[in-house]
């Protein structure tokens, strides 16, 4: 089940976050970003227990064309991984902002959420760089 | 933009304003059929229609479709054609005994540097090279400079003309389907590498692919109708993106990335494309790759696959014995393999079927040695 745009907070670098039932955070790229990179074929996830500084890179996907790093969308530590992805990258594809969440995390400070960008202005971000 | 470690190196995304960008006479078809359309070399060219996967997988089962129009066909008329031909590149045009026959050769600067690679045709009264986009501009100058020391040659673009590929087992029946019986009786004798004309249409059996199919080059005026007739007979468009891993899993070179003015043929994979014989046909670069195999050439390319999971990309570092020995020209995810596969250059004493590593963002990943190809006729080389 994909979530909806509104209900997501996002990065500039394309990056979307929701806070799950538990208090912790599930972390994934969206659906703009997927249909950038094209077929995905690779995903290297941080490990459980990783501790995440916002802004930092803490993950890879990489589909046929493209290599892209994932960068930490707020700090905290990493709760689980999306252990499927590593055999089924493609799910990337179908389903980036549900099935093809890619980790979970604790946030240190969950008001660091509010700081992403709402859904309105993500699509204005991505409608103004286009290219 | 998006924070993609390493987009495509020659590819970047059209923004909606992006009509600057030349346009094919397919371009309308490009835009019908879904394409996502990519800069290439200045040209609004198609990077996929929906999965770059699926396209691939197309080619090496079926049948497909390139645009290839953005590729600039050179015709060579005049008396002197083949003496400046024979002058201009490493393969030697001699061997071209009859019209219809097809080479691939490097052109080389005086330093046996790679200015582009390319085919030439010939035909019945002039040969006809189809040359690199990117590469278009630096090649017509480099062609009418060494022009300028023979006689009675002419050089003529023929931007009138369009260029489709198609490719994979069952192209050469799908192309008889769209393009009716007489191009089927004019064309069903060819071999590889031979061509021929029908009509308005010139139809070689050569391509990109390390599949069997045609490379037809039409006037840009038949194209929509030629490419609406191919799709109807059931061959489905593939972009560039494909395209790529096609020719990458077949160990054909890229011009750009696995060789360029800086590395000569020798240690580009390409030897077997100097026409060393005879020795009188003194070529553009011949001197200097004589000194150069005089003294032995210092690197090889070689084909890798890795070992594990991840995805091997140009740049990325080899290393084998502990030894940097060199580095990947074109890296990518091998579909038919499922799989990462690479060309790279390195220096000699790394071994066939060796294992060595690469640096993939600081990790050592486990590669074997291969020779190139990895795929040809739809089937595994490894």
């Amino acid at each position: 089940m994909s979530h909806a745009n509104n209900d997501l907070r996002y990065t500039r670098s394309h990056e979307w976050v929701i806070q799950i039932s538990d208090g912790t955070v599930e972390v994934g790229i969206t659906e703009h970003a997927q249909d950038l990179l094209g077929d995905m074929v690779y995903v290297d996830l941080p490990e459980v227990g990783d501790s995440l500084t916002v802004g930092k890179e803490c993950a890879v996907v990489e589909s046929v064309k493209a290599a892209s790093d994932i960068f930490a969308p707020i700090s905290g530590e990493v709760s689980e991984i999306n252990e499927v992805l590593s055999e089924t990258p493609e799910i990337l594809n179908q389903d980036a902002q549900g099935e093809g969440w890619l980790f979970r995390m604790v946030p240190n400070d969950a008001a660091e959420l509010e700081s992403l960008l709402d859904a309105d202005a993500y699509q204005a971000l991505i409608a103004s760089d286009a290219g | 933009m998006f924070p993609v470690a390493l987009f495509y190196f020659m590819y970047r995304h059209i923004p909606d304003k992006g009509h600057m960008n030349k346009r094919t006479p397919l371009y309308a078809q490009h835009q019908a059929m879904g394409a996502k359309l990519v800069d290439f070399a200045g040209w609004a060219m198609p990077l996929h229609y929906g999965s770059q996967i699926r396209e691939h997988d197309r080619v090496r089962s079926d049948a497909g479709m390139f645009d290839v129009s953005h590729m600039a066909v050179v015709d060579i008329q005049g008396e002197g054609s083949k003496e400046y031909l024979s002058l201009l590149l490493a393969n030697n045009v001699g061997r071209l005994k009859t019209e219809g026959r097809a080479m691939y050769s490097c052109m080389l600067n005086a330093q046996g540097g790679v200015i582009d690679d390319l085919i030439v045709y010939r035909m019945d009264d002039r040969y006809r090279m189809v040359i690199n986009a990117g590469t278009r501009d630096k090649d017509l100058k480099w062609m009418r400079a060494t022009a300028g020391q023979a006689s009675e040659v002419e050089i003529v673009e023929r931007d009138d003309l369009a260029i489709i590929a198609v490719q994979g087992p069952h192209a050469r029946t799908k192309v008889y389907a769209a393009l009716g019986e007489g191009l089927k009786q004019k064309t069903e004798g060819l071999q590889p590498f031979e061509a021929t004309t029908i009509g308005e249409l010139f139809v070689g059996r050569t391509g990109y692919t390390g599949e069997d199919g045609f490379e037809i080059i039409l006037p840009a005026k038949a194209a929509e109708f030629s490419w609406k007739m191919l799709a109807e007979a059931g061959v489905g468009p593939v972009g560039l993106g494909a395209r790529d891993t096609l020719r990458l899993e077949a160990g054909m070179n890229l011009y750009g990335a696995d060789m360029d003015e800086s590395t000569s043929p020798l240690i580009s994979g390409l030897a077997w494309t100097i026409g060393w014989a005879p020795d009188t046909r003194r070529f553009v670069g011949r001197d200097a790759l004589e000194q150069e195999k005089i003294a032995g050439p210092g690197q090889q390319l070689v084909g890798l696959v890795l070992q594990g999971k991840g995805v091997l990309r140009n740049h990325q570092r080899v290393i084998c014995h502990d030894n940097d020995a060199g580095e990947i020209t074109s890296g990518s995810f091998s579909p038919s393999l499922g799989c990462a596969i690479a060309l790279a250059r390195v220096t000699m004493d790394v071994k066939i079927d060796s294992l060595c590593q690469v640096d993939v963002r600081g990790k050592h990943l486990d590669v074997r040695v291969v020779k190139p190809p990895f795929v040809r006729n739809g089937k595994s080389l490894l």
